[in-house]
């Protein structure tokens, strides 16, 4: 079992990803925006952050940085959630940060599959 | 692990739809040629979440149209592309196309697929022919068939590796499941040990991988593994047993292969979420909507509501608490302090109660928010230049209320903007403003929601609406109106004459539709117009499950509630302030005003404990712009009460907006200010007088009632 | 409703007794009325109810059934038998009502619950005609249980919007 956060503005994908990672025994926090997600990052301590890219307030980008700039998270993984495959968007990610992506749309089993890379 | 995606559908709709209308919003306000950057986002946001959303759900058309339009955005947001009109009325258009692709999703129907093609090949072409339209994969590289046994690769990761949070353990722990792995490790680039730096990554790999005959050692599977951390090392993968060197650098695009293995696709993650993805034709005509129906639908509470209510669970915690500790060890001197903590616990139990029923109540922005759009919209058609002024945006209504009073609001203001408003000539030769001006109001009135759509248009031509009536037999040639029936005759079904009043949205749709809704509703309409002012056209609703705040008073043992709105003051009554005139009407001078006396149990048949007006109270309340002192026994509290409707089980009374379940279980009825006065016309004369002889015994006053039954059998 | 009626028929028939209605009866000025079980919500004692001003005497007024406003209608007013005090037998039986636009729930005031017997389809006899006698528009049928002459009722004719008064309220 893990303790993840997954981080995303809209209400639908939270739900998948947390019934999802719920349903494989792992325990979940969600945010819906990076500030949201910052301040329960700071507080707690996680194994795993899923997070999407475009968000209001503070994107995915930004949240990223922020969270490799607290001890805690500097190895941590986290993943992005984006629609953007293109090599540029995967590279800001990346360059903020990032361990890796999930591509949307992606299936419940996708998700587990990607997630148990770095769960080991 | 199987997971139903259909219980996610739900939340999915929802958020489109109010990411939609966050959209059409945005829209409305861009400045085209300037364009607020933040504005421009969030337009962008909600078409990337809907496409996420709509892809990941299976809604496939839903993602394929949404894709078109996030680029168009994305080129927008990123200054590519200047914010044009064109582009603009696109967009709106499309948030119309999506909102009925949704729909019918939700639904369960199939999406009519021609206006979509159309407005996504308009986008298209606004795009230009370059860009790329379809929803992409993940841009890996495709399959290459090479049947490769060994693989040799080396692996060296920068420095920074693992602060991306990769761990090569994870990688090779990958490689090894692939077949069987060869590992060498070259730590030569290990610093001494008072210069390492924890967090950096000095070693690097070379493998020999060996596919152990079951296939899984591909290019493909390989390139996976090391997907993500392609920028953050050297990595070469180098096909043994084939002469083609098949060799990828890092930080290179992977070359793309033509040809395609269709079983390997399936199951590779990458390719099974790029466009090839066979579920969602399916699954788009599934009916998706029977689980997700709009009866079933969930309600968005502000968060204020919600810690209210929170507030007040705490505060029953602790009455609940008190009261249990009187039950361990109670002395009969405690007997105050317990009925206390009870009367605590009435009201804690009551206005929870209210509290959640307010849940349910929403602001009437949600109905208004899309008139701007529909305004414009309409106005751009007809060539007329209209400004929209919102009020009363705040005012709450039931959600099952809202839902139905979008469409015949919708008909109302675009019947008030075809038809009242003149074009800007016309308006400029009268005299009046180019341009015209249409307001949406709303407010509560009793337990009442009003709603008004005024226009400064031309008005209502009486003359051609009554000509018409006559021509279509609904009214006879001598027959005398008022200019209030004449006017409601626009409400008849049989009439619709273009010239007057007619559909613009030409889905046949009159104006006798708008009033049915409104009375299913339980609702009335009611309209004012003035030649060259304009028309007023006001729709009073009922607060189904609303709240309303009460005065209780009593009349011949009876509760009755007057909603506190309506209440100017209450008074005794000196003897010598009251003047009967003709001997019937009594009239009450307070202060500068004569105020008409209405005994409540005159209207209601009812024997109260004293007809002098010495005795009881008077309360003047105010209805329709109309002040009448409501004669009561006596004044009880004041409180909020749920109003419950009479309709439900039987049917609307006269003087009565509906009921309410008092503290002690019991019904008590709340009066319909408006609605008595009208009732207090109609008393007789003389059944005012001769007080004190009727209404002594029951015996009268079943007569009366029997009279009244018959009277209004009569009518029917 | 009247599919999960029929399915309630049907499992009723299962059980062995086929064919049968069940017929929920009341006393009222000693005769014996029934009305389709399958309609009756609850039965409750008499109580009070809260007036409504300015409808026909048979409407005794409303009641709160857990949070709903329901009417009751004085059975007795309304077939125009002697009204009498309630007593301690005075019942309320609320029942479903299938109007012609939705249904209602509503209750009428009897002066007390008989039993409920099963009914056959062959046993039940109309009603004999008694010419245009207003009444009798809501029998659906007599029936003879143990000697004793049991009238059933068609609670919707009975309790109809029109013999409520609610088309009047319509305006």
């Amino acid at each position: 079992m893990a303790r993840i956060l997954a981080v995303d503005d809209s209400a639908s994908m939270r739900q998948m990803v947390s019934f999802t990672l719920k349903g494989a025994g792992h325990d979940v926090q969600e945010a819906k925006d990076g500030v949201e997600a910052l301040g329960i990052a700071k507080g707690n301590k996680f194994d795993l952050v899923l997070t999407d890219i475009n968000m209001p307030n503070m994107d995915g980008i930004s949240l990223i940085k922020e969270l490799r700039q607290i001890s805690d998270y500097k190895f941590t993984p986290i993943l992005t959630l984006t629609t953007e495959s293109g090599t540029e968007k995967k590279g800001e990610g990346k360059s903020a940060g990032a361990t890796g992506w999930i591509v949307k749309p992606f299936s419940p089993d996708q998700l587990l599959s990607t997630i148990k890379k770095v769960l080991g | 692990m199987s997971v139903d995606m259909s219980q996610f559908y739900q939340t999915f709709f929802e958020e489109s739809v109010e990411g939609l209308d966050e959209m059409e919003n945005c829209l409305l306000n861009l400045d085209v040629g300037q364009a607020d950057p933040e504005t421009v986002n969030t337009i962008f946001r909600a078409a990337h979440s809907i496409k996420g959303g709509s892809a990941t759900f299976g809604f496939a058309e839903v993602a394929k149209f949404t894709h078109v339009m996030e680029t168009l955005l994305d080129e927008m947001r990123s200054g590519e592309r200047l914010v044009t009109q064109e582009a603009v009325d696109l967009l709106l258009k499309s948030v119309d196309i999506l909102r009925a692709m949704l729909t019918a999703t939700q639904e369960g129907q199939a999406i009519e697929m021609d206006p979509v093609t159309r407005l996504q090949s308009q986008l298209e072409a606004l795009l230009g022919a370059d860009a790329s339209l379809e929803v992409k994969g993940n841009g890996s590289s495709n399959t290459s068939a090479n049947q490769n046994k060994i693989w040799d690769i080396h692996f060296k990761p920068h420095e920074h590796l693992l602060r991306t949070g990769n761990d090569p353990a994870r990688i090779i722990k990958e490689l090894k499941a692939l077949g069987e792995l060869e590992i060498q490790v070259d730590i030569s680039a290990l610093p001494h040990f008072k210069d390492i730096e924890p967090s950096a990554s000095y070693f690097s790999w070379d493998f020999q991988l060996t596919d152990a005959g079951e296939g899984k050692a591909s290019k493909e599977a390989i390139e996976e593994i090391f997907n993500w951390v392609e920028d953050d090392c050297d990595l070469q993968i180098i096909a043994q047993e084939n002469s083609n060197v098949d060799s990828v650098q890092a930080n290179t695009e992977t070359p793309t292969s033509p040809k395609s293995m269709p079983v390997e696709t399936r199951s590779s993650e990458a390719q099974a979420s790029s466009k090839g993805n066979p579920e969602p034709k399916t699954s788009v005509k599934t009916p998706v909507g029977k689980k997700a129906s709009a009866d079933s639908g969930s309600i968005r509470v502000s968060i204020d509501k919600v810690d209210a209510l929170i507030n007040m669970v705490g505060e029953l915690v602790i009455t609940q608490s008190m009261l249990g500790q009187f039950g361990e060890t109670f002395e009969m001197d405690q007997i105050e302090k317990l009925r206390d903590g009870l009367v605590q616990l009435e009201r804690n139990t009551r206005e929870l109660q209210e509290n959640v029923m307010r849940i349910r109540m929403l602001p009437i922005s949600f109905a208004f928010q899309r008139f701007p759009r529909v305004v414009r919209d309409l106005s751009q058609q007809l060539g007329k230049q209209v400004e929209l002024q919102l009020a009363g945006e705040q005012t709450e209504l039931d959600k099952t209320v809202m839902e139905k009073i979008g469409d015949p609001l919708v008909h109302l203001v675009r019947n008030s903007v075809d038809h009242g408003i003149e074009l800007p000539e016309i308006r400029k030769a009268a005299g009046k403003p180019e341009k015209g001006h249409v307001k949406l109001d709303a407010y509560h009135q009793g337990g009442n929601v009003i709603i008004e759509i005024v226009d400064d248009g031309a008005g209502i031509n009486k003359d051609k609406v009554l000509e018409k009536a006559k021509e279509r037999g609904l009214v006879n040639e001598n027959d005398k109106l008022s200019d209030e029936q004449i006017f409601d005759l626009v409400f008849h079904p049989g009439f619709s004459t273009a010239d007057v009043v007619s559909d613009v949205s030409g889905r046949g749709v009159g104006m006798d539709v708008v009033k049915r809704n409104i009375r299913e509703l339980g609702g009335s309409i009611l309209v004012k117009s003035e030649p060259e002012k304009g028309s007023t056209f006001t729709i009073k609703l009922p607060l189904t499950l609303a709240i309303l705040d009460g005065q209780l008073v009593t009349v011949g043992g009876e509760t009755y509630i007057i909603p506190l709105v309506s209440i100017i003051e209450s008074l005794q009554v000196k003897k010598d302030q009251v003047s009967a005139i003709a001997g019937t009407a009594e009239l009450y001078k307070l202060r500068n005003e004569y105020i008409p006396v209405v005994r409540l149990y005159d209207l209601f048949h009812c024997q109260p404990i004293s007809e002098n007006l010495e005795d009881g109270l008077l309360v003047v309340v105010e209805g329709d712009g109309q002040h009448i002192g409501l004669y009561v026994d006596d004044l009880q509290g004041q409180q909020q009460v749920v109003i419950k409707s009479l309709e439900t089980n039987y049917r609307s009374v006269e003087g009565v907006s509906g009921a309410t379940i008092l503290g002690d279980g019991t019904v008590a009825l709340i009066l319909d200010i408006t609605d008595l006065i009208k009732l207090s016309r109609t008393i007789q004369p003389g059944q005012a007088l001769d007080r004190g002889m009727s209404h002594s015994n029951n015996q009268t006053s079943n007569a009366s009632l029997v009279e009244q039954n018959q009277a209004t059998n009569a009518a029917a | 409703m009247s599919n999960a009626v029929q399915t309630l028929d049907g499992d009723i028939s299962i059980d062995g007794v086929a064919e049968a209605d069940q017929y929920l009866t009341f006393i009222m000025a000693d005769e014996e009325y029934g009305v389709d079980i399958l309609r009756v919500q609850e039965i409750r004692g008499w109580d009070s109810a809260t007036p409504i001003p300015n409808t026909p005497a048979y409407i005794r007024g409303v009641i709160n059934l857990r949070g709903v406003i329901v009417p009751l209608v004085d059975l007795r007013e309304r077939f125009g038998i002697a009204t009498i005090d309630y007593g301690p037998t005075t019942v309320v039986i609320v029942l479903r009502v299938e109007g012609a636009e939705k249904e209602r729930i509503m209750g009428i005031v009897v002066d007390a619950v008989s039993d409920v017997y099963n009914v056959k389809e062959g046993e039940m006899k109309p009603a004999p005609d008694f010419g245009s006698v207003g009444s009798i528009d809501f029998v659906r049928g007599l029936v003879t249980i143990d000697e004793k002459m049991i009238i059933t009722l068609e609670i919707d004719q009975m309790l109809s919007d029109q013999e409520i008064g609610v088309a009047v309220g319509e305006e």
